[in-house]
Parts: structure tokens; sequence; C-alpha cells
């Protein structure tokens, strides 16, 4: 078997690990044996029991996410909200305080600096919680753009930690910690609201496709916040989840991941986001393309597809269409919930249709896949 | 901890002797390191394989990796189970989640791989 490349057992890793930042949750995740990795610079749980029993428990009861690494901008001043229509493509005109948005920093090719969520904090106070590999390059491209605004960019990564319960248990799960209002916050609204008594920010918000809540806490509070989450969970299952099921999760559910489906090389468009372009919103960098590209069409299209026969797709694997490579799959895994292979990949126009049959190359082999309708699986109502 | 009535190699397979073949599979520890094990390629019965060879691949959900005769010898025999349950190898690394048979090239060979204690020794 290929060695792998650290020698330990129990979740402590022996490989140099000074360099990355640590979560304000990290001792717990040592003390729960959680199997560590290196992402985007920081240490972060990738296992707790498995990844397959996560991904189930957070479809079948809820799973609590340490997302902490996450970045968080406040933008805010007179200028802001124009600042902010500006340099991303959807439209923030008819967002109250207490609403929050899916969104992209877009480049003037229509390509992504970034996706991210836009909360409304108020008509000048926006914070922005982007992914963690791109938390500078995000700060540095928002304030080349900010040039000439009445207003400032703070970074307050730093300030907050955060916590995601997904799952249909995420709200009897909380129900103890929280007041009526929050478990009745509709989704992708959110309050500064008490979860135990501390003072946080609570989106209804997630990147599973399940119900859930977000959780920004304090640094200082967060660990007893994890710990009393989870203890009111016990009872109905729930269970500590990594960045292993929750990319199983997100991809069954169609949820676009920076650096593997979208980046600066693809545009909103071809990513099939057109739900998050608002051409009519006035400008915005990025515009122009994706008005041509609204207009005439794009070349190629970011498409789900199961494979028919063995074997998984994984990011990278070529993609055929009649024998030629037209492409390559940019997310791909064994689906725990549908039983499947499944990926995304970019396939041109023409192929892109549900249905429509070709390949992928697994490790020399030409694999037999199809073009299907996404999201690959949608929670019940 | 890890049975004595077989041999290890430092790729993290085991090899325990059955008459003139000798069952062979992925170690505990190995499991452990992949995770869950959500798709496995076999080889086919009849190949013949050196020590070294890669005999085919286990892939869990994160990673895929190779799985290296530990010997030289011909397959015999795979488990089939492991298409519809790949997860036998995660649940039962050294029984059930077996992964094939070689019918020895030379049976000595087997005895330059590492006992039970030192193969615990390199893991710990």
């Amino acid at each position: 078997m290929a060695r792998s490349r650290s020698s330990a057992v129990r979740g402590v890793r022996l490989t140099p690990t000074d360099h990355l930042r640590r979560t304000p949750l990290h001792e717990l995740h040592v003390e729960a044996g959680a199997k560590l990795v290196a992402f985007a610079g920081w240490q972060m749980p990738v296992q707790y029991s498995g990844v397959i029993d996560e991904h189930d428990a957070v479809r079948r009861r809820a799973g609590l996410f340490d997302v902490s690494h996450m970045g968080q901008l406040l933008v805010r001043g007179p200028g802001a909200r124009d600042f902010l229509q500006r340099v991303t493509c959807n439209d923030l005109a008819r967002l109250g305080p207490g609403r929050a948005q899916y969104n992209a920093l877009t480049t003037p090719a229509g390509t992504f600096v970034d996706d991210l969520l836009v909360y409304v904090l108020g008509e000048r106070e926006y914070l922005l919680v982007i992914n963690a590999a791109n938390a500078a390059k995000d700060l540095a491209w928002l304030a080349q753009h900010a040039r000439g605004v009445e207003g400032e960019i703070e970074d307050v990564s730093s300030a907050w930690a955060l916590l995601s319960l997904q799952g249909p248990q995420a709200a009897p799960t909380l129900e103890p910690l929280v007041s009526r209002a929050v478990l009745e916050l509709r989704y992708y609204r959110f309050a500064r609201a008490a979860v135990s008594g501390t003072a946080c920010i609570v989106s209804r918000t997630g990147y599973t496709g399940e119900d859930g809540f977000e959780i920004y806490a304090p640094p200082a509070e967060a660990p007893r916040l994890w710990r009393e989450i989870l203890a009111a969970g016990a009872p109905l299952g729930v269970v500590p989840a990594g960045l292993g099921a929750r990319d199983t999760l997100r991809l069954e559910a169609r949820m676009a991941l920076y650096g593997s489906d979208i980046d600066e090389t693809t545009t909103v468009l071809e990513a099939d986001l057109g739900w998050i372009v608002k051409l009519d919103k006035g400008e915005f960098v990025g515009r122009e393309v994706l008005a041509r590209q609204a207009r005439d069409g794009v070349s190629r299209k970011l498409v789900g597809f199961e494979l028919l026969g063995r074997g998984i797709a994984r990011h990278g694997h070529p993609v055929l269409v009649e024998g030629k490579t037209v492409g390559r799959v940019t997310s791909g895994t064994h689906s725990p919930t549908l039983r499947k292979s499944i990926g995304l990949a970019y396939l041109p126009v023409e192929h892109a249709d549900a249905g429509r049959e070709f390949a992928v190359e697994i490790r020399g082999r030409s694999e037999p896949a199809r073009v299907v309708p996404t999201p690959f699986y949608r929670r019940p109502r | 901890m890890y049975p004595t009535d077989r041999r290890y190699s430092k790729e993290h397979e085991w090899i325990a002797v059955e008459g003139e073949a000798a069952r062979l599979g992925i170690t505990d520890f190995a499991q452990q390191e992949l995770g869950d094990i959500v798709f496995v390629e076999l080889p086919e019965v009849g190949r013949k394989v050196v020590a070294g060879d890669t005999l085919g691949t286990v892939e869990s959900v994160k990673a895929v990796s190779e799985i290296y005769a530990p010997v030289g010898g011909v397959v015999v025999e795979r488990n089939d189970a492991l298409a519809e349950r790949p997860e036998l190898i995660n649940s039962d690394p050294h029984g059930a989640g077996w992964y094939c048979k070689l019918r020895l090239e030379q049976p000595a060979e087997i005895d330059g791989l590492l006992d039970a204690a030192a193969y615990a020794r390199i893991i710990a």
C-alpha cells in the first residue's frame, strides 16, 4: 500500500505543524481524536468517527462543524453599499438588515475572485464571509477597488469563531440554547442573538443542503459553546463533523468549491450560477463580459454527472467526448447518500444536456459517465 | 495486537500462508489511515506478479492507494465481496476484508517480511 505521510495513529500528527494556524476549537478536536490536516494554512479536523459516518449523521440527524478558519471582512461607511454593488455580481439593493446573500467578487473577465456570503448588518455595514484560502487576496482586491470610497474595510476574522450546525435535528438541538426567534429565522436570514447566554450572530445558512445554523461566536466562548451544543444534541445523535464530510455533503447539494469548481478562469455563467448575476442592477466589474455571455450563450458549462460503471471520478481526471479530451473533472467523489460516483465538470455546451453520455479517464481507463440534473440530492421537505 | 500468524510489509500489507497459497490484505493501521473505503480494484485471477508490483487499488473517500504485492506469485483468488462491500476492509481488515490470494513463486520470500512485533514497532 502506498506509504502515508504520517506515522501516527490516533489523530495526533507528527508532521511539522508549527506554521499552521489553529482555530479556537483546536484542543477539542485533539481531545476527540480527530484526524487533523493542513488546509489553507490551518490545522483542521478532516474527520472524527469517519467521513461516511459523519455525512450520514448530517443527513439524518445533525453534525457540528468548526469552520472558524473562514475569513470575515467588515465593509462599512456611507459608500459601502455602492462599493459592494460595484465589485460583486449579485444585487444588494433590496436587502435590509438581517438578510444574507450568496454572491461573488468578480474580475473584469466575469470570473471569480471569490464566492462569499454578504450579511447586511445595516444600511452602511456589511459582513463578508469569505474562503479561508482567499482571505488575503480578497482584502487586497477590495482595497484596490475601494480607492476614493467613503468608508473602511476591516479584517475581523480573528474576532469570530464559526460553528456550523447542520441537519434535520439542528433546530431541536439548539432549542435549549437559543430564543424562539432564532429557531424561527428563515433561510438566509440572520440575527444578533444569544447562544447559551453568549452574544453571537446566528444565520440560517449552511453548505450541506440540510437545514442548519451558522453561529459566529467570540473565540473565547467557542469551546464552551461547542461542548454545550454537542451535549444538547447527544440524545439526538448529533456528532462533530469534519472537512471530509463537509466536502461530500456540499457536492451532493451541488455547491461550488472555490479552487476546484470555480476560480479566476471560470465565469459565473459558465459555472451555471446565473441566478446570482443581476445584470440590471447597474455597473459592476465583469458586467460587460457576463452580459455578452448572457446574450450569446456560454461555450462551456459546469454540469453534474454520474459514473455509469465503477470507479470514482476525481478533480483533474480528463473528460472525453467522442474520444477527445474536452476538459477535466472539477470535483468528484463517491456519494454516501446516493451510493454512486458523482462529480462536476465543465463540458462544451453542446454536450452539456442532461442525459448526454461521455467518458472520464481514470488511471488510464475510460469510464462511461452521464450528465445528470443537479443538485444530486435535495432534502425532503 | 497484530496477529502473529502472518507477516507484514513496510507498505502496510499483511500476508498469511495457507498451504501453497497466501492470503493478503491491508493492515488495521492502513485502513485507519485511509478512512472510509468506497471502492476496491482487484487484480485478475491468473495475473503473475513480482514483489513490488501493483496488484490494484483501494480507494477511500479522499484518496486512492495502491496495493503492492509483498512477494512474487500468481493471483489465484480475489475477494469479490469487496465489490459490493468495500467497507469490509475497514470493519475487518485482517479477516473478511482480505484482498486476494497468491500462489507463491518462492515461499521463502515471506521470511524477508516483518513479523507482528516488528510491524507494530514501525507504526508506533
